[in-house]
């Protein structure tokens, strides 16, 4: 049951990360390799800057109802910012260059941390009524693991309807299919950039919570494994395919999790090894991906 | 006053030069066929006037606005809609959202889906086989539905003028017969402006109008569809006889 409730967990974080990876490339193309950062960012957006190994929480002390939405602001914020600064800049270039774009900014997110905060991970302690145990069927679930689960469904299901239900999701929709034809339907290019990064930069805001819960730490670092695995998500569900990133998100957070359990115990350092061996796997036998995105076609 | 106006319009992809100083106007109401052999530069032209690929030199006025080197959306927010080559359904959406995707840009966020719900119904009235598959994916409609559901799209903008590139690809021709017969029908009921382009003068001299042949990016006839398709001239000019 435990092993049940770690897969999921693990699973809900790459499911978060590789969602907000494929929403913006459904859009424009664009493998975000900033994301990460910005979810190091949000973490540290609750911090008051000093260098010392005790961080001076700040914005982190505010009760939950207004540290999440202050949080998800954060991420949405950023994320739109470097829509605004720098992507927009690259709209017509290919997307190698943009993608080297990306790295670049994620580097410049991470340094401006590092001037701030120093490389030192710094503990902190967010949301401390979460790590109470609570049992289910017999099993000592920390509340923190059930939340995350919920949270990431009621994610799912919110941004489903959004993108069935509303104008704007139907134009993000139709968008990420045949940008130029939306366009000509006259769907505001912009507009739906700035949503897709928007929304994305708020997914990277539920992972900062999360993960900053979980670990009791801030480090520079902690969005770049998590962003990882996302990616190898994304590139696993079929790059674009929202429901793919979602699906492989989870598989991935199983496969590790069940890795941990059956492999020998001299193994188990390599874990990842053998996880990124099941990658390669997978992408032999489905180049695609496990759901291939329809619309692959050229943006602008 | 003409509803679209080009002047000296050029179009170039990199060093190739696709279309070369055209200038015409389209006025309310008229029909227009672009004919021309492949490689004429027909889709080019559609492509600068709908914001897709700017022009390189000159200027087009649409509808009193110079629209030359704006965005696609701002051009079809002035009521100039576009079906492109080829179609472009969005494949994963269904039939009803496809025709929704262009909805948005005229009505605010509160009224549109009342709004929304009266143009659809006039479209599935013009096309009862959408309405009978409102909820399939676009993806799986044969080639003549999926003609309907983009030119069903393209009103569903409530435009001034509509342009169609190459209606008839891939169809059979009694597919294409009912295309061209709804998209007459509309003319006359909804007063549209149509610029329709055409490989072959066939449909344009069955429908009538005023017809255009291009040839090597430069319009080289411009006249009456019926009196221009029988004539000499324009077989000359369509296969390049006697131009050297």
């Amino acid at each position: 049951m435990q092993v049940v409730f770690d897969a999921l967990s693990l699973g809900s974080l790459y499911a978060l990360g590789a969602l907000g990876i494929a929403l913006i490339f459904g859009v424009m193309r664009l493998v975000n390799f900033a994301h990460g950062d910005v979810i190091a960012f949000c973490v540290f957006a609750l911090l008051w800057p000093s260098v010392d190994a005790v961080a001076i929480v700040f914005a982190g002390n505010l009760p939950w109802f207004l540290l999440i939405p202050f949080t998800l602001a954060v991420g949405a914020g950023l994320s739109v910012l470097s829509e605004a600064l720098v992507f927009r800049r690259f709209r017509r270039a290919n997307p190698a260059t943009m993608m080297i774009a990306s790295f670049a900014l994620g580097f410049v997110i991470r340094y401006f941390l590092l001037m701030l905060f120093s490389s030192r991970p710094k503990s902190i302690s967010l949301l401390p009524g979460l790590s109470q145990p609570v049992e289910i069927l017999g099993a000592r679930i920390p509340l923190l693991q059930v939340i995350t689960i919920l949270v990431t469904l009621a994610v799912l299901v919110g941004l489903t309807a959004f993108l069935r239900r509303t104008r704007f999701g139907l134009e993000m929709r139709a968008a990420a299919e045949n940008f130029t034809m939306a366009r000509m339907l006259g769907v505001r290019a912009n507009r739906v950039i700035m949503g897709a990064f928007a929304l994305s930069g708020a997914l990277a805001g539920a992972i900062a919570l999360i993960l900053g819960s979980q670990t009791g730490t801030a480090n520079i670092m902690m969005g770049a494994s998590v962003m990882l695995m996302a990616f190898i998500a994304t590139v696993i569900g079929g790059m674009g395919s929202l429901a793919g990133a979602v699906i492989a998100g989870f598989a991935l957070g199983a496969v590790a999790t069940v890795m941990q359990v059956v492999l020998p115990p001299d193994a188990r350092a390599f874990r990842d090894a053998f996880v990124y061996g099941a990658v390669i796997l997978v992408l032999i036998f489905r180049p695609q991906g496990l759901l291939a995105a329809r619309g692959t076609k050229e943006r602008v | 006053m003409s509803l679209l106006a080009l002047s000296n319009v050029s179009v170039r992809y990199g060093r190739l030069t696709a279309v070369r100083g055209v200038s015409f106007t389209l006025a309310e109401g008229e029909v227009l066929f672009v004919t021309g052999p492949n490689g004429a530069g027909k889709s080019s032209l559609l492509r600068a006037i709908a914001g897709v690929t700017p022009p390189a030199g000159g200027r087009i006025d649409f509808a009193d606005h110079d629209i030359t080197g704006r965005a696609p959306e701002d051009i079809a927010r002035l009521g100039f809609s576009m079906v492109p080559e080829g179609r472009e359904v969005f494949g994963s959406l269904t039939i009803e959202e496809n025709l929704l995707v262009g909805t948005g840009m005229h009505a605010s966020t509160r009224g549109w889906r009342a709004r929304a719900a009266s143009e659809l119904e006039a479209v599935y009235a013009t096309f009862p086989v959408l309405k009978e598959r409102r909820h399939s994916q676009a993806g799986l409609l044969s080639g003549g539905q999926q003609q309907m559901l983009v030119i069903g799209r393209a009103l569903m903008t409530t435009p001034r003028l509509v342009a169609i590139d190459e209606p008839s690809l891939g169809l059979a021709p009694n597919v294409t017969d009912q295309v061209y017969e709804r998209l007459i029908a509309l003319r006359a009921e909804r007063r549209l402006t149509l610029l329709i382009v055409e490989q072959s003068s066939t449909r344009a001299m069955m429908v009538g109008g005023r017809m255009m042949l291009m040839r090597g990016g430069e319009i080289v006839l411009d006249g009456d569809a019926r009196a221009l398709g029988q004539s000499e001239a324009m077989h000359a000019a369509y296969f390049g006889y006697g131009e050297h």
